[in-house]
């Protein structure tokens, strides 16, 4: 048992820490961009012009139906090779997983703000526009903070789904918390020990999320927007 | 009577909703301290027509005129430019339900008529106070009751000074007893002369302070005349004819009368 301990303690803490370093680069960037670019695209579904609209729909239906794994293999693998006016663009394995993450995240956080931008009844905007809002400070002003509210449950389970599908950056060979687990279990040979504190690092991370997700929910809950507590 | 500067006209205005006509060739024209109120049934096209004075709704033919400018619901500039001018109060308020009593009537002061924050403040202040509200300044929509949401958003429109209110149907969505408080701030404003076009069921009461009914039917106006006419002993207008229907409905005239405050 002792035995164990130490193992943990020379081994697998130390490495994990610095995966668990290296996922919260990737984790944290890409849920930002990915958030801020999902209210842009569910926005743009709902209110932009048409053709706009059309290129945001076809963006979601791409992310949301091919694989993860596909999309990072994209990024990593085949954007390389292809020329855009002359020059290639090569990302680097972090790199390529934070623009998948972000883009395929985005795709999941637009759907819920679309969901919440059609539940704003018409009449808030009816009383925005007849004071003489513009349609643009309508949608600031008066409908996204409505509709932040609504989706904020949604988006924040797209977050704590993304925390965990990070993982996936270590196929294509970033050092992240699966990627160095992975690479202590090859070299030991000690699979229950090192993928059980794996699993272990996830959970704390996901809880953190969860904490921190709860309390911006109720930094920003207002009467007549409580959530049903799950 | 100024019948030569009308604050606000429309000639001709047609407007249609799916398939149907719901507004067929409608002119209007209001002078200033003037309340009109359109009556009929429902689907009449009332509110259609409130909304294309604001151009809520762009009416499919017709012209508008603000104190004698033209106004063009093509042109985005004039939109906001005309709504700013013209408030407007709806049938189930529409107060912004993330913002509290105080906010609501001072973002537009804020996003619209970019005042500086102090005075937004102050204005709405004095806005609330009006219509007997600066005690729940800062409670959200959520926690007012009907009648207090609805003086809330007549203080959100009276903060941005409008030329002319219009009004659709204000008191339908509150209980008996919530009706009064809101025909109050009516009345106050008819007095301090408010221009007003309201939508209402309210005929006892409106007929008390009307300078002119407009009775619609199938989107067009077909009656129009001082309550005083319309409603005399013994006419035989559609619009006597209307309020007996009412009044058969809700009681009788004394009624509506014991609602007015
Ligand atoms: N968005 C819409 N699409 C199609 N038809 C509509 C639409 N909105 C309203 N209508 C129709 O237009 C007609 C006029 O409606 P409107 O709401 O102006 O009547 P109203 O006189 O205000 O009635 P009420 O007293 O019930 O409020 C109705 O027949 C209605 O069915
Ligand atoms: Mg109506």
């Amino acid at each position: 048992m002792s035995e164990y301990w130490r193992f943990l303690q020379d081994v697998v803490i130390p490495a994990l820490n610095q995966g668990l370093w290296v996922s919260t680069l990737l984790i944290v960037p890409s849920a930002l961009m990915g958030l801020l670019l999902g209210i842009v695209v569910g926005a743009l579904r709902v209110y932009g012009p048409a053709p706009l609209r059309k290129v945001n729909e076809a963006y979601v239906s791409i992310f949301r139906g091919t694989p993860l794994v596909v999309q990072l293999f994209f990024w990593y693998f085949a954007l390389p090779h292809i020329q855009i006016m002359g020059a290639r663009l090569v990302l680097s394995p972090m790199a390529a997983a934070i623009l998948g993450f972000s883009l395929c995240s985005a795709a999941y956080h637009s759907e819920y703000i679309r969901g919440a931008l059609l539940s704003i009844r018409q009449g808030q905007i009816n009383a925005a526009q007849a004071l003489g809002m513009t349609k643009v400070q309508t949608i600031i002003s008066v409908i996204l903070p409505q509709a932040l509210r609504r989706a904020l449950p949604g988006c924040g389970n797209e977050i704590i789904y993304l925390i965990k599908y990070s993982s996936l950056a270590s196929i294509i060979t970033v050092s992240d918390l699966t990627g160095i687990g992975r690479t202590i279990a090859k070299q030991t040979w000690r699979n229950i020990e090192v993928f059980a504190a794996l699993g272990i690092y996830y959970l704390l991370l996901v809880t953190v999320a969860t904490l921190i997700l709860r309390w911006v929910e109720l930094r920003i809950s207002l009467p007549g927007f409580e959530q049903a507590k799950n | 009577m100024n019948q030569e500067h009308p604050i606000l006209r429309v000639e001709g205005i047609h407007k249609t909703l799916g398939e149907q006509l719901v507004l067929d060739d409608i002119s209007l024209s209001v002078n200033k301290g003037e309340v009109k109120i359109l009556i009929g049934p429902s689907g009449s096209g009332k509110s259609t027509l409130l909304q294309c004075l604001n151009f809520l709704h762009t009416p499919d033919r017709g012209r508008l005129w603000l104190e004698g400018r033209e106004f063009k619901a093509s042109g985005k500039r004039d939109l906001c430019s005309l709504r700013q001018q013209v408030g407007m109060i709806f049938q189930d308020f529409n107060l912004f339900d993330h913002l509290t009593a105080l906010e609501n009537v001072r973002i537009a002061l804020v996003k619209v008529k970019k005042l500086p924050a102090s005075q937004a403040n102050r204005r709405a202040k004095e806005e609330l106070a009006r219509v007997g509200l600066a005690d729940k300044a800062a409670l959200y929509p959520a926690q007012l009751s009907g009648g207090q949401k609805q003086r809330v958003s007549m203080a959100r429109a009276l903060a941005m000074d409008p030329k002319i209110l219009l009004l659709d149907e204000p008191t339908s969505a509150l209980d008996p007893e919530l009706i009064g408080e809101v025909l109050a701030v009516i009345r106050f404003l008819a007095s301090t002369g408010m221009t007003m076009i309201m939508a209402t069921h309210q005929i006892a009461f409106s007929a008390t302070m009307a300078h002119e009914f407009l009775f619609m039917e199938k989107g067009r106006i077909v009656e129009r005349g001082s309550p005083s006419v319309l409603l005399a002993a013994g006419a035989t207008t559609r619009t006597m004819a209307f309020c007996a229907k009412i009044n058969e409905l809700s009681g009788d005239l004394g009624t509506a009368k014991n609602q007015t405050p």
